[in-house]
């Protein structure tokens, strides 16, 4: 248990201490609010939608959580060959306390990034329709920080260097984001689209934000609720295998 | 203390360690030598339960490490050929975060971090992140934290590469210290022949997975009429360029190199 509670508290120390790293990746999501937000702005209201901003801050506030979760777990991927990893694989632990410790808190710190980039938007003039939404939105910032902090363990065991980094961002990260609904609404897409989008985790976590905060569903509480759930305990599950499998 | 019969280790068609015996007593210490590709690695990560042995027994300290993994783990400790360490922690958590992996309670934790630190002259940086830790620096803070638990034997892989010769030779003056105190068992894989000569009670010479010789250097010198270890060595294993290619890790080491902030 010890091991577990200080892998975890390493985690959030990296985090802590590293204040220009903080800067930058709430940087990226505060371009697409600011930017896309307010420039397709009017383009969304005049198509009858409402507001954009409002459309998409449950999705910058998903996708920064998403980016986090996943990168925590890739950055393995350094420590894997030659830092800290092989100090814990070599140690009298059990592997899945230390995939259990560096899991929860690679979530735990995308679940910080998550709620400062929710700061964010309500300084940015987002308005969730009831302030009691805030605690569920919380609940669904943590499960999309789960689901991904697990991915990312599972993908940060199996990738050995950098090419399969970029690999996985551009071809894994990437469209998982944009295909989420994070940006545009998942309504009326053609058939191939409406496929591909509902295989998407985040898409699920996306829509639990937006409904929680906004009240628009495209799914439903419980639909988003039981298959995050869901999701979340197959990547588990497979992070777990594989981060057992890894051979020093 | 350790116990090594026929071990052998094949990564498909390619023998890296071929059908190796050899026995280390405790408290000595023992010095692996062997050209590049060798099969020096590949032993200590088979001893050191990172890698399953094709074949063969190995025995720690009474236990066979394949089997009752995490007990042998708790008997000793290793320090790698690259840093293990955290370079985003201080030195002092450092070292705490080891002793709460190797289930050191907490008084002796503290006590023991503050006994290392200060025996391998590296107190006075407790709090300082490792990140700022010259290469030495960073090597003794490794070693100090490998005898953190008392382990009964501890791994050296290549302890002093890239070291000058007063880090290299303070890190041994404190090892063999521990060595006698603590009659700790060392195990260590090196390329300089004079600290083998200087450092080790006995040593065994690694060729194409093979032990080409072991013994005391006096011995070694005597086998092959050769008046230093160099030579012995030398005439040993043939003096032909062992060129192996960059692997993956070499190539994350040169990423990191360009990455790392001056």
């Amino acid at each position: 248990m010890g091991a577990i509670y200080i892998l975890w508290l390493r985690e959030l120390k990296r985090y802590v201490r590293s204040r220009v790293q903080i800067v930058v990746s709430l940087g990226q999501p505060c371009l697409y609010l600011m930017a896309l937000g307010f420039g397709l702005g009017p383009v969304f209201q005049q198509a009858g939608h409402g507001s954009y901003l409002q459309f998409m801050a449950p999705g910058v506030v998903g996708m920064t959580v998403l980016f986090s979760s996943v990168f925590s777990g890739i950055a393995m991927l350094w420590d894997r060959q030659f830092g800290f990893l092989k100090e814990t694989l070599v140690a009298p632990v059990s592997r899945m306390q230390i995939m259990i410790g560096r899991t929860l808190g690679g979530a735990t710190v995308a679940v910080i990034q998550g709620t400062l980039i929710l700061i964010i938007c309500l300084i940015a003039g987002f308005r969730p329709h009831s302030w009691f939404a805030i605690p569920l939105a919380f609940l669904f910032v943590v499960m999309i920080a789960i689901v991904f902090a697990a991915l990312g363990t599972a993908i940060g065991s199996v990738i050995k260097d950098m090419q399969g980094f970029q690999l996985v961002m551009n071809f894994l990260v990437m469209p998982i984001f944009f295909l989420s609904g994070a940006l545009f609404p998942l309504a009326n897409l053609p058939l191939a689209m409406t496929i591909i989008t509902r295989l998407d985790p985040l898409a699920y976590g996306v829509d639990g934000l937006r409904g929680v905060l906004i009240n628009t569903w495209h799914f439903s509480l419980a639909f988003d609720v039981a298959l995050l759930a869901g999701i979340a305990a197959v990547f588990l599950s497979a992070g777990a295998y594989l981060f057992t499998r890894i051979e020093a | 203390m350790i116990s090594v019969s026929n071990l052998v280790k094949k990564f498909g068609d390619v023998t890296a360690v071929d059908d190796i015996s050899f026995d280390v007593a405790q408290g000595e210490i023992f010095a692996f030598l062997g050209p590049n590709g060798a099969g020096k690695t590949t032993t200590i990560k088979m001893l050191t339960t990172l890698l399953r042995p094709t074949s063969g027994r190995i025995e720690l300290d009474g236990l066979d490490p394949t089997v009752k993994q995490k007990l042998a783990r708790q008997r000793f400790g290793i320090v790698f050929q690259d840093a293990s360490l955290d370079n985003e922690q201080t030195a002092y958590e450092n070292m705490d975060l080891h002793g709460v992996l190797y289930h050191v309670p907490r008084k002796v934790r503290a006590q023991r971090t503050e006994e290392l630190l200060k025996l391998f002259e590296l107190w006075e940086r407790k709090d300082a992140y490792v990140k700022t830790f010259s290469g030495g620096m960073k090597r003794r803070l490794e070693i100090a934290r490998g005898f953190l638990h008392t382990p009964k034997i501890l791994f050296l892989d290549e302890p002093t590469l890239g070291l000058d010769p007063q880090s290299r030779n303070q890190l041994w003056t404190h090892v063999k210290r521990l060595n006698e105190t603590e009659k700790t068992t060392v195990f260590l894989t090196t390329h300089y022949m004079d600290e083998a000569d200087r450092v080790a009670h006995r040593i065994a010479i690694m060729d194409h997975g093979k032990i080409v010789a072991q013994g005391t250097s006096a011995e070694l010198k005597e086998q092959t009429g050769a008046d230093s270890l160099e030579a012995a060595f030398l005439a040993l294993t043939g003096s032909s360029l062992r060129d192996e290619g960059a692997d993956s890790k070499d190539r994350l080491r040169q990423m990191a190199q360009m990455f790392q902030r001056r």
